[in-house]
């Protein structure tokens, strides 16, 4: 019999795992954390893995606590995502990301004449709105405009 | 209620106490907007009128309200020769006025500039219209020639044109809905409310009704707000044409309109009102254009503080 090994991801010592992450959005979800190639923790992640409520995303992070804040703002583009906090290859602790009500300088308005767009020095400014379970919006506090679609690709 | 140093951006940052104590005081001026009486509330004060973009009536009578409160008014000039043009941002223009002037009326063209001055001025700042977002001070005005010629509370009132695209009538929308009101919207399919605003008012409990003929409506309805339909919104001239046809009120449409019917446009008109309609009582497009003084004169002293 031929033993059935995992060699998607590798379970992790320390750190954090973000887990049912909508679909295709991983690479989004680092970059809403602000992660890039000057990071220095260990990051790997599955992009489309079949999982019991359908397809997901999964992305660990070693050797690093990310701030409430810093995860909450993964609801923008993955509502439904959970965290689970690791040490000594076990779940410590396991939440659900919440939805903050406003985020500071994370997404570009999308309204091309919005003054938050312009060469004035300020970051853009969001109410978050939620739409349904699955969805959420986001509000210019500027010029009231409304992003109900589209939000990763209006990352900052 | 004191409404000192607040800043007035749009309608809905009031409540509707804050309204009626806004056109309680507006009534009170309307003496001395008139030029009955002499006031002087603002004296020894300065009021800024930061102009970005052209406007010729809001400019204009906003400087005539600060006259007459016995205020002095600050000009930017042509922004052409001004430090815009050096490239300066509004940011620093905001932090600069707020040491020139007690009071700053800004208008700007992009979406959201007077929310952002707000955050860089010392001084309170009326927005006097910024981009394609709010122009409260209309909406103030609007509501205050309602109040003055008919009623606010549980108005039927039909609004017509471009619906789209027209802030007035979004804001209009959203502060007639603190009084409760029943309300038609009148526009070619093209225009029509965003449907944003229309569920955001039935979830208020606001009665929505929407067509696209004023002859339908006209009988049944107490304010007709009337809005200008822009050329530039459509692709097709025909369909423009046929789309203004349509929407024109005329001596033979209020025929039919109850007696007590006020119309009510934001100015300017083109042909959407023909001027056969100018001397009839229904008329009151002329007198909303005056009380954007008293009103204008309200926000300025209750801002200053000068009335409290």
């Amino acid at each position: 019999m031929r033993v059935k090994r995992n060699l998607k991801i590798q379970a992790i010592e320390c750190g954090t795992v973000i887990d049912h992450i909508k679909a295709g959005q991983a690479l989004n979800v680092l970059r809403i954390l602000g992660i890039s190639s000057d990071f220095r923790a260990t990051i790997s992640f599955v992009m489309n893995a079949s999982g019991a409520r359908g397809k997901k995303d999964v992305v660990k992070i070693e050797d690093k606590k990310l701030s409430i804040e810093e995860l909450n703002r993964i609801t923008l583009i993955s509502p439904k995502a959970t965290i689970n906090i690791i040490r000594d290859f076990k779940v410590v602790q396991k939440n659900n990301v919440v939805l903050p009500s406003y985020v500071e300088g994370i997404v570009r308005c999308t309204n091309p004449n919005c003054i938050s767009n312009s060469n004035e020095p300020i970051k853009s400014k969001f109410f978050v709105l939620q739409e349904d379970e699955e969805r959420v919006a986001l509000q210019c506090l500027y010029c009231e405009h409304v992003i109900s679609e589209n939000i990763a690709e209006n990352l900052l | 209620m004191s409404l000192k140093n607040r800043h007035v951006i749009s309608v809905k940052d009031f409540s509707r106490e804050e309204i009626d104590y806004i056109l309680d005081t507006a009534e009170k001026l309307e003496p001395a907007a008139r030029g009955e009486e002499r006031l002087r509330l603002l004296d020894g004060k300065i009021i800024a009128l930061l102009f970005f973009e052209p406007s010729t009536r809001t400019r204009l009578s906003f400087e005539a309200a600060v006259h007459r409160l016995g205020g002095q008014v600050l000009h930017l000039g042509s922004v052409e020769a001004s430090s815009v043009m050096k490239g300066e941002n509004l940011a620093d223009n905001m932090r600069v006025t707020s040491n020139y002037a007690d009071l700053i009326v800004l208008r700007h063209p992009l979406d959201g500039s007077a929310r952002m001055a707000t955050e860089f001025a010392s001084v309170p700042i009326i927005n006097g219209g910024d981009g394609s977002v709010n122009h409260p001070t209309q909406t103030f005005l609007d509501l205050f020639t309602i109040r003055r010629e008919s009623h606010l509370e549980g108005l039927k009132i039909a609004m017509a044109g471009d619906l789209k695209y027209g802030r007035t009538v979004h804001s209009l929308c959203h502060a007639l809905s603190l009084y409760g009101a029943e309300m038609t919207f009148v526009s070619p399919p093209e225009l029509r409310m965003p449907s944003e605003i229309v569920r955001d008012l039935q979830k208020n409990r606001i009665s929505v009704k929407e067509t696209d003929s004023l002859e339908e409506i006209i009988g049944d309805v107490e304010v007709l707000y009337m809005t200008r339909v822009q050329k530039e919104r459509f692709l097709d001239p025909e369909e423009y044409e046929k789309v203004k046809n349509k929407l024109k009120i005329t001596g033979d449409l209020l025929s039919t309109a109850g007696p007590n019917l006020k119309i009510l446009h934001p100015l300017p008109r083109v042909d959407e009102i023909f001027p056969e309609v100018d001397s009839t009582p229904h008329a009151c497009y002329f007198k909303q254009a005056f009380y954007g003084i008293p009103v204008r004169m309200a926000l300025l002293a209750l801002a200053t503080g000068v009335i409290e």
